[in-house]
C-alpha cells in the first residue's frame, strides 16, 4: 500500500505542528548523546584547526565518526583528496537510510533539510515509530539532534571541557544504549527483525575483521541482511511495518 | 584555507547521499520486493551499528560499554523508555569506571 498517498488534504497542515513539537520532545536521548561527543570534538579540533571551523565542520557535515576522522588526517598532514574520499565512504550508508525513510515520509516540502539532518540516530529513531512519517516529526528529531551537536562542538572548542572526564568516558556509550533501545521492542515484536539485526550485526564483525573498511562493511552488511530479510520473509515482516 | 576546500568538499560528499534518494523517491511508488528491502534497513542499520562498534566505545575498559549495553537492552526490554536505558547505561558504565580503572 502505497502511504505517502493516504494523507489527507488539508489535514496535513494542522497536524504539523504537534508533529514537530512531538518530534522535538522524542529527541530528548539523541541531545543527551550527542552533546558530550560534540563537546569533546570540539575539544580535540580546536587543537588542530580553529574554533570557527571546528564548529563549521559540525555545521556543515554533521556526521560524528566522519569529522573526528577527518581532524586526526588533517593533523598528520594527509591529502585533502583522501580525507574527502574517506569521508564519503564513512557517510555512504546514508544513503540506503534516505531511501528507507523517502519511503515512509507524507509529502514533504523540505527533503533537502530531512536529507541533510539524516544521521544514524535521527534515521533510527524516526524510522522506529510506526506507519507513515509526518515530515514535520522527523524534522522535529532532527533540529534538536543538530542544535545539541552543534551547540556541544562550540562548547568544547571554545571552553573546552565542561563534563567531568569519567562521566565524559562512560558518555560514549551512550549512543549505543540508544541504538540498543530502539531496537529492542522492534526483535520483540518480529522475528524476521531480529534476525535481519543479528545478520546485519554478524556480517559487520565478520567483514571488520576480515579487514574491510568499517565504512564499506556496513554498507555490505546492511545491504546483505535487509536484501535477505526481504527475500526470505513475507509481506506483513518488514520488522517496522504498522 | 585548504581546511575550508576540505570541509566544502566534505559537506558536498555528506550530504549529496543523505538528500539525492528523498528526490529520487518523491514519486516513486516501489515494487513491494524494494519496499519489503527498504523496510528492513532499520534494523539491519541498528544490528550493524551496534556490532561491532560497542565493543570499542570505551577503549579503557570495553567490559564497561558491555555492561552498560546490557543495561540499556535489559531497562528497554521492561520498556523503560529511551531516555532511562540510556541513562541506566551511562550510569552503570560511569560506576565500572570509577572503581575499576
Amino acid at each position: 500500500m502505497d502511504m505517502r498517498k493516504t494523507v489527507i488534504p488539508g489535514k496535513g497542515r494542522e497536524k504539523r505542528g504537534p508533529a514537530f513539537f512531538r518530534g522535538c520532545s522524542a529527541g530528548i536521548p539523541i541531545i543527551i548523546g550527542y552533546f558530550p561527543i560534540a563537546v569533546t570534538f570540539g575539544m580535540l579540533a580546536s587543537e588542530t584547526v580553529s574554533a570557527v571551523q571546528a564548529v563549521s565542520l559540525s555545521v556543515l557535515v554533521f556526521a560524528g565518526a566522519s569529522q573526528f576522522m577527518a581532524i586526526g588526517l588533517m593533523a598528520s598532514h594527509t591529502a585533502a583528496a583522501e580525507i574527502v574520499s574517506v569521508t564519503f565512504l564513512m557517510n555512504f550508508r546514508h544513503f540506503l537510510m534516505s531511501a528507507s525513510i523517502a519511503d515512509r515520509l507524507t509529502k514533504t516540502k523540505a527533503p533537502a533539510l530531512i536529507g541533510f539532518w539524516l544521521t544514524d540516530e535521527t534515521f533510527s529513531l524516526a524510522s522506529s515509530s510506526s506507519g507513515s512519517l509526518a515530515p514535520g516529526y522527523v524534522i522535529g528529531i532532527e533540529l534538536v539532534s543538530y542544535a545539541s551537536w552543534v551547540a556541544g562542538t562550540a562548547a568544547g572548542s571554545v571552553i573546552g571541557g565542561i563534563i567531568p572526564p569519567t562521566l565524559q568516558v562512560s558518555m560514549y556509550v551512550a549512543l549505543y544504549a540508544l541504538f540498543g533501545a530502539i531496537l529492542v521492542p522492534v526483535i520483540r515484536k518480529s522475528l524476521p527483525a531480529l534476525l535481519t539485526a543479528a545478520g546485519a550485526a554478524g556480517a559487520n564483525s565478520l567483514l571488520q575483521t576480515a579487514g574491510i573498511k568499517p565504512g564499506w562493511s556496513l554498507v555490505a552488511a546492511i545491504l546483505v541482511s535487509s536484501g535477505i530479510g526481504a527475500l526470505v520473509f513475507g509481506k506483513k515482516d518488514g520488522g517496522e511495518e504498522e | 584555507m585548504s581546511v575550508w576546500i576540505i570541509i566544502l568538499c566534505m559537506a558536498a560528499v555528506t550530504s549529496i547521499p543523505r538528500i539525492l534518494p528523498l528526490y529520487l523517491m518523491k514519486n516513486f511508488d516501489p515494487p513491494p520486493l524494494l519496499r519489503r528491502f527498504l523496510r528492513f534497513i532499520p534494523s539491519a542499520a541498528l544490528g550493524a551499528l551496534i556490532f561491532p562498534g560497542v565493543l570499542k566505545a570505551i577503549p579503557q575498559m570495553p567490559a564497561a560499554a558491555a555492561a552498560g549495553m546490557g543495561a540499556a537492552l535489559i531497562t528497554a526490554w521492561f520498556g523503560g523508555g529511551l531516555v532511562f536505558s540510556v541513562g541506566a547505561s551511562v550510569t552503570v558504565a560511569f560506576i565500572l569506571l570509577r572503581f575499576f580503572v
